[in-house]
């Protein structure tokens, strides 16, 4: 579904953000992204989605990403970005929700349809005419992933989902993501979460991909994550050395 | 809460405002569109010395107002900031137009006073016709209803974003004035020596989240074409709406319903 094949990107030409990073995401696979601060983990997921342009070559469905092929392939991707207040910019969810379909060229009835079924599949009915600047952090979270979702994407991009919710909204999220039948690809610091949604790990440092594997194998190796600025997670702390 | 905060919520309160459901509200936002720019036209062409018949004019708001069921004062309460620079536009016409118009007993009134308070009270028509037509009517339709008169779909876009903008810029600027008199206990406002760091700091956070929103956009599809939500048809409600308002103007205008009126007290 998603191939990363030797792609390099830096904004200053000698401070490279991502080096030489190769990596294959199967269809259907969840994949969890991890990494220290400034890693490179947000890079990479705008590169993915043509918001950066680096060298080597990016591949979504085997279209190699271009400017030709940029509307194709973005059409496939959902991403819900870090701060939902960022996502949601028109005045209701309902609106914000309408937004992609309509500019993918569905007709009003068919995107209402499509609106309603999301909603009505993440349990967010309620939020449906609710004024964007009313909602709370979680149901601004949860409307943020149900106006991705509207757009029916074949892969789901997520940057920090869990992050600034409590542990309630947090739960509420982590089950949704695991809901989701799409390919995901997660960035986050919450290893406890990645560790509940993805069933395999990417780990970068200073921009290179140092470790690839199961989740649970990569994220109870205590040496490893150390090694790169990173701890074990809550809920293996306790089973690991 | 501070200002910022205080000014975000009163944006927000717009849009409340104009999802109530009155007569005006419900009509078409083209024929309250028209409606109010045929009013402000009508406004604007009143010759300076023609106060009584420009105060005439008062009673279409007044009905709007009463009809929406918006309460006067919270239009005056919005208008707070804008409506002193309004009222103020025409505060030297006294000095330069010394010229006596009228006399009411043995007060002299000259042309400079007149044409002065002819000044303020068409700035403050034009307010009110405004403020009811955002009041009653939702931006994204307002939006809509440019776009089906005919205006260039980039300059209402621009609006548009401009109008959510506006919002994002506050947000900013609610965070960053939290985050200084947090830092700043007992100081009044900013500090002058703050000023430029503040300023240029506000503009490089709101150029960052516009940028975000845009890309947020762009990915769900955003090709310099929004889908307005469907408008309210112009119906026949709407047609009485518009004819009965352009009549009222233009007798209003025409005829010098003040004069006839006070020759009738007279008698």
């Amino acid at each position: 579904m998603i191939q990363f094949q030797n792609v390099s990107f830096a904004y200053e030409p000698d401070r490279p953000v991502l080096q030489n990073l190769s990596f294959r995401i199967a269809p259907g696979e969840s994949v969890g992204l991890i990494g220290a601060n400034g890693a490179g983990k947000s890079t990479l997921m705008k590169l993915l989605l043509g918001l950066r342009q680096g060298e080597g070559r990016i591949l979504v469905d085997g279209t190699e990403l271009n400017k030709a092929s940029l509307s194709e392939i973005r059409r496939k991707l959902g991403y819900v970005l870090q701060n939902s207040d960022n996502q949601m910019f028109m005045p209701t969810v309902y609106e914000d929700m309408m937004f992609a379909p309509l500019n993918y060229g569905l007709s009003r009835e068919e995107a209402e349809r499509r609106v309603d079924a999301v909603l009505e599949r993440l349990g967010l009915e309620d939020l449906k005419h609710r004024h964007n600047h009313k909602l709370s952090g979680g149901e601004k979270r949860m409307a943020a992933i149900a106006t991705i979702l509207a757009m029916e994407p074949e892969a789901v991009l997520m940057d920090e989902p869990s992050s600034a919710l409590d542990p309630y909204n947090r739960r509420i999220v982590i089950n949704t993501i695991r809901s989701l039948p799409q390919t995901k690809l997660i960035a986050s610091h919450d290893l406890d979460m990645i560790l509940d949604t993805c069933d395999r790990v990417l780990l970068m440092s200073k921009g290179q991909l140092v470790a690839d594997g199961p989740t649970e194998e990569i994220l109870s190796d205590r040496a490893l994550l150390e090694a790169n600025r990173m701890e074990l997670p809550f809920c293996l702390a306790g089973r690991t050395k | 809460m501070n200002k910022m905060q205080k000014a975000l919520r009163e944006l927000a309160e717009m849009d409340e405002l104009a999802a109530q459901n009155s007569i005006i509200h419900r009509l078409c936002p083209t024929a309250k569109l028209l409606a109010t720019v045929l009013y402000i036209a009508v406004v604007l062409s009143f010759g300076k010395y023609q106060l009584s018949g420009l105060a005439v004019l008062l009673l279409w708001p007044v009905l709007l107002f009463q009809l929406s069921g918006i309460p006067v004062h919270i239009c005056f309460y919005k208008l707070r900031i804008v409506l002193p620079l309004v009222l103020a536009v025409g505060l030297f016409n006294p000095f330069f137009d010394r010229a006596i118009l009228l006399r009411l007993g043995p007060l002299a009134v000259s042309g400079g006073f007149i044409s002065m308070l002819t000044l303020m009270l068409k700035g403050l028509l034009c307010l009110m016709a405004s403020f009811l037509l955002m009041a009653t009517t939702n931006f994204d339709s307002l939006c809509a209803s440019l776009r089906k008169l005919h205006i260039p779909g980039m300059l209402v876009t621009l609006l548009l974003l401009t109008y959510r903008y506006v919002g994002v810029m506050t947000e900013e600027l609610a965070v960053m004035t939290e985050a200084y008199s947090l830092r700043a206990p007992g100081q009044k406002g900013l500090q002058v020596s703050a000023w430029g760091s503040f300023l240029g700091q506000l503009l490089l956070r709101s150029m960052d989240r516009a940028q975000e929103l845009y890309a947020s956009m762009l990915l769900r599809g955003y090709h310099e074409h929004f889908h307005y939500a469907p408008m309210k048809p112009f119906g026949p409600g709407d047609v009485v709406y518009l004819a009965l308002s352009a009549l009222f103007f233009l007798v209003l205008r025409f005829v010098p319903a003040a004069q006839l009126l006070g020759n009738l007290l007279l008698r």
